[in-house]
């Protein structure tokens, strides 16, 4: 895989160009989710769009910096880099950050707030990264798969106690990264089954689950030739399912805070009293209906920039950060918003292709995690403004509005860009 | 494979996301209601309300405009609340209050904030509205009465409440919907259909032109004005001679069946239930329970009828064949049977039928009615014959007319008495009383008023209406056809005589009118009400039905006087003014005018509620009122 233009334009230009639609489509609805009054200045600095634009152009010289840096270094620093992400979220623990609506996430830099889990992300990356492609790291091994869980435990487990859940939950796309380097398959299948059992258990309670589970066993028994010692593994694995079951349903009901537990219930459709529901409706419902009208109020063409009736009617809450998604679905329809759809499974895709043509294995897994990482926010983000997941707080990666999280994004992925580019120099 | 699972997983969502976005923004798009999209204004366009009129043509109820400030709490900016509160007549905690009470509603949803508002306060406010983001004035009609009376005929328009909307959904928030009276029965004639438009707001809330070229909007169509049968010069007559006195007075077109007048008392003004304090009167009618200004008694209040069913029994034995005209019966001041005795009073004795009627004799009709009921083989054949004849009358059962009210009354059947006593243990003296209109009975005014109507006619009515004409309409037919009673137009002769002595020889030869010959009954009926449980007996009620002429009647009515004592006291004084003033237009008889408008019976209704024992019938004092002295007690001879 010899590069032709080896002196000229080096970077993956698709990952670019399209990095650079997302950018710029996402600015174009904050623009329609954000403005106030009739006349648009564009650097308005006390408005979101213009703030954003600000930002943006800040990415740049970012990108710049980021490129021009030699591509070992983020190699050869990424301990560093990580344990410097580790301490920026432990200070704010000890005091340091500034609470914002509950979550006490930022840090206050004169009139600007910086939030440094979104930079956590790509140090983590790094983190995993060098670790994995360790020439002593084997992940099939118990020992190293502790040791790689522990380093996203760590910056997990700070987020969490920010009480930032939703950014928790984003590390959980890890998962993808350590199968592709060599987890067990037996880990994919229990993640799968404990998915399903969670679910179960909700939906239908403890012994439907336990039924359901009970009866599966069965059948694999009865099909299995190998008779001996399957009982007691068969009646091991339903303890195991009902006593898990059982845990889901209590950790739904003690640990679980209201608000969090009527989200769940929502997308369960657990609720069936008519009068919660016409609660839920108003409260912890209400973005979700108003984000789903304004998507599906778009049709096939949408309204047009700026004519959206309900993103200027300032009816969907959020709209400019974690909703941003139903802007694009009103105001450009379903052209529009299948279109991101496609720009955001092309440059996962690309990242992916990318990443699997790397040479040095470092280089592969920072791809692996790049993509994970943006392929989660992807699906989090999109699948609950449309309704499809239950809320969770995480923004739109290149799109939301946000300082901290688009230069997060943009360092974890050009950062990729630039070891992409290196890999000619390798070996 | 360990390779693909991230990737396939991408195209997945993917695939589901698209799937998802056609699923709401194309495929679900049937599901879109352009009435529940909060990003549409819809500006209705409430039409003109029929107006009422008269049978003479008089203008009775039209509209006036009224204009409400309604706010939109989310788009209310900083203002200048001195200034817009001293415009309103509101204080600043008023303003406080209703601003935070629009909120509670909603804060996008526009609600009234002050309502109703003067033509002078509009005219100033309006200049100055555009200062005051958030409020804009709606113009409203509302019912403008142009006379004082007729309250339970005209009835009054209200907003909706949320069961209405439930069940019609025609009807948004804050439309009127009639209430009562005609209101109720000619709405959707009456309100014509609002029109529609919808209208594409833009970003500042500002309208910028009709939701895909208005191809969705419609246009009001008027309601229609209306003609109803009442007299609005009898009705107000009638209204007066009520004054003080409760009950009700029904007059009928025989020929026609519209209602010339439709009265209860007591009554209110029709003014009192528009505009800014019709909650706060409603309320106050609505909670006199003892008075029941609401409650229209020509309509509801069912009575018994007492004396004037005597001549339906009188014509049922005609048509039975069961007694001549000339068939005489004694009477020695009562009724004897088996050990018990229904009183009369003193007349010439033996009775014929002509006697009998204009003499009102108990005895007489008591023979009548034991001869109609022996004819057949078993009481209780002869109770459901009888039962037939009195129904064909219109009694026993609702008229079905364009009346919002109405009760059936009461006629028993053989299955009542089966009911009671047991099939086949009950005889006709158990139920004799039904010979002189007590007992199982009971009718409303207007179902007497028709029942007259019948007599009149010789047999046939048709169904008392009030609707006279609709604009561009007709007026449902069932009103032209007239109902045939079951019995023959030959027999109704000697009644009509009957009801004629009565007039010129009878019960009411005091109440003559000159020119008019007039037929008439009176009646005189027990009543009971209970008293901390105690069953107590209070004055009679006065009744009166008549008609005039006696040839091709023009008015039939009934008077029904609660506690009034005999019939022709109070009620056959009233009728026999009603008709005077219906046919001459002017008043002979001054001297019966003035007593019915200075003697009063509110003392008479105050009893049952005194705590104390009373008296009444004969050992009663009447209430005198004169507008120079205070009201002083008279003793009746």
């Amino acid at each position: 895989m010899q590069r032709e233009n080896h002196r000229g334009f080096k970077f993956d230009w698709i990952t670019i160009v399209l990095f650079l639609l997302l950018v710029g489509f996402g600015w174009i609805n904050i623009v329609s989710a954000s403005h106030v009054g009739e006349v648009i200045d564009y650097f308005d600095m006390s408005q979101p769009y213009g703030k954003q634009l600000v930002f943006i152009l800040l990415t740049f010289v970012l990108i710049a910096i980021i490129l021009s840096i030699e591509a070992k270094f983020y190699e050869r620093f990424s301990s560093i880099i990580y344990i410097i992400a580790i301490l920026s979220l432990i200070g704010l623990l000890i005091g340091l950050g500034k609470n914002v609506n509950g979550a006490t996430s930022w840090y206050a830099i004169g009139g600007m707030t910086i939030q440094p889990s979104e930079f956590a992300k790509f140090a983590t990356s790094l983190a995993v990264a060098k670790y994995i492609s360790d020439l002593q790291t084997n992940l099939k091994t118990r020992r190293d798969q502790l040791k790689t869980i522990v380093i996203i435990l760590i910056p997990a487990f700070l987020i969490l106690l920010q009480n930032d859940a939703g950014s928790t939950i984003v590390y959980a796309s890890f998962f993808f990264v350590f199968y592709r380097e060599g987890l067990q398959q037996i880990y994919l299948i229990i993640g799968t089954i404990i998915l399903v059992i969670s679910v179960l258990s909700l939906k239908f309670g403890v012994l439907y689950t336990f039924g359901i589970a009970a009866i599966i066993l069965l059948g694999i028994a009865f099909f299995r030739r190998k008779k001996r010692g399957s009982l007691v593994q068969s009646v091991t694995i339903l303890a195991l399912c009902l006593v898990f079951s059982l845990g889901v349903k209590s950790f739904y009901n003690t640990i679980l805070k209201e608000h969090q537990q009527n989200r769940i219930s929502l997308w369960l459709r657990l609720e069936k009293d008519p009068a919660k529901l016409e609660q839920m409706k108003k409260r912890e419902a209400y973005n979700l209906l108003q984000s789903e009208q304004a998507i599906s109020s778009g049709g096939a063409t949408g309204k047009g920039f700026l004519q959206g009736t309900r993103t200027t009617g300032k009816f969907v809450p959020e709209q400019h950060t974690d909703y941003i998604f139903s802007t694009v679905g009103e105001e450009w329809g379903f052209l529009g918003s299948a279109l991101v759809v496609i720009l955001f499974v092309s440059l996962l895709i690309r990242v992916l292709y990318l990443a699997e043509g790397q040479k040095s294995q470092f280089s592969r897994v920072y791809g692996y995690c790049v993509a994970s990482i943006l392929f989660i926010h992807f699906l989090i983000n999109i699948g609950m403004v449309m309704g499809l997941i239950p809320t969770v707080g995480i923004p739109l990666p290149f799109f939301s509005y946000g300082g901290s999280g688009l230069w997060g994004f943009t360092i974890l992925l050009f950062i990729f860009v630039k070891l992409d580019s290196n890999k000619i120099n390798e070996w | 494979m360990r390779k693909l699972l991230l990737l396939i997983s991408i195209i997945a969502v993917g695939l589901v996301f698209i799937t998802r976005l056609f699923y709401l923004q194309i495929y679900d798009q049937s599901a879109y209601n352009l009435f529940d999209d909060n990003a549409i204004r819809k500006v209705y366009d409430y039409p003109k309300r029929g107006y009422v009129f008269d049978r003479n043509g008089q203008l009775l109820v039209a509209n006036q405009p009224s204009y409400d400030v309604m706010i939109i709490p989310r788009e209310v900016k900083p203002l200048d609340t001195l200034e817009f509160c001293s415009l309103l007549k509101i204080t600043k905690d008023e303003f406080k209050k209703k601003y935070a009470r629009s909120y509670t509603y909603s804060p996008r949803l526009p609600s009234v904030f002050v309502p109703q508002l003067s033509k002078e306060d509009y005219a100033v406010l309006q200049e100055k509205m555009r200062k005051f983001d958030g409020f804009y004035i709606q113009k409203r009609s509302l019912r403008d009465y142009q006379t004082t009376i007729g309250a339970n005929v005209l009835g009054d328009i209200g907003e909706v409440n949320d069961l209405i909307i439930q069940r019609q959904p025609y009807y948004k928030m804050g439309d009127l919907i009639g209430k009562q009276g005609i209101e109720i029965s000619y709405e959707k004639t009456l309100r014509g259909v609002k029109g529609i438009k919808f209208i594409q707001k833009d970003r500042f809330n500002r309208n910028i032109g009709s939701y895909k070229e208005g191809i969705y909007d419609t246009l009001p169509q008027p309601g229609k004005d209306i003609t109803i049968t009442i007299d609005a010069i009898l009705q107000e007559y009638g209204e007066r001679l009520m004054q003080n006195k409760r009950g009700g007075i029904i007059a009928i077109e025989p020929s026609s069946g519209e209602i010339l007048a439709m009265i209860s008392a007591p009554t209110y003004n029709p003014n009192d239930l528009v505009g800014r304090k019709r909650s706060e009167n409603f309320t106050k009618l609505y909670n006199d329970t003892i008075a029941k200004p609401l409650y229209d008694r020509g309509l509801q209040a069912m009575y018994p009828p007492g004396s004037p069913f005597k001549v339906l029994n009188a014509l049922i034995s005609l048509q039975e064949g069961v007694i001549s005209t000339q068939d005489k019966f004694s009477c020695s001041m009562g009724y004897r049977y088996g050990n018990r005795k229904m009183g009369c009073h003193a007349h010439h004795s033996p009775a014929n039928m002509n006697l009998g009627i204009y003499e009102s004799c108990n005895s007489y009709f008591a023979n009548v009615y034991r001869k109609i009921m022996d004819k057949y083989e078993t009481p209780a054949k002869g109770m459901d014959a009888w039962s037939n004849h009195i129904r064909s009358f219109g009694l026993g059962n609702y008229l079905n007319n364009d009346l919002s009210v109405g009760q059936p009354g009461k006629i028993p059947t053989a299955k009542t008495y089966n009911r009671a006593y047991g099939e086949k243990r009950w005889y006709t003296t158990f139920t004799l009383s039904n010979a002189i209109g007590q007992g199982e009975v009971l009718a409303t005014p207007i179902q007497l008023a028709n029942m007259v109507a019948a007599i009149g006619n010789r047999g046939h009515y048709f169904t008392p209406h009030i609707i006279k004409n609709i604009e561009d309409d007709t007026i449902d037919s069932k009103y032209l056809k007239p109902k045939y009673t079951t019995i023959d137009k030959q027999h109704f002769e000697p009644i009509v005589q009957g009801m004629f002595d009565v007039y010129s020889k009878g019960t009411a030869k005091y109440l003559q009118v000159p020119g008019i010959e007039i037929c008439g009954k009176t009646g005189t009926a027990e009543n009971y009400t209970k008293i901390d449980s105690v069953k107590t007996q209070l004055t009679d009620h006065s009744i009166f039905v008549a008609f005039a002429p006696k040839d091709n009647p023009k008015i039939a009515i009934a008077v029904f006087v609660e506690n009034g004592y005999w019939g022709s006291r109070f009620a056959g004084k009233i009728a026999s003014l009603m008709i005077e003033k219906y046919i001459n237009g002017t008043i002979s008889r001054t001297d019966l005018e003035d007593w019915i408008l200075t003697h009063s019976l509110e003392n008479e209704y105050a009893k049952p509620y005194s705590g104390v024992p009373f008296k009444i019938n004969g050992e009663t004092t009447l209430q005198v009122i004169d507008t120079n002295k205070a009201a002083n007690a008279e003793r009746e001879p």
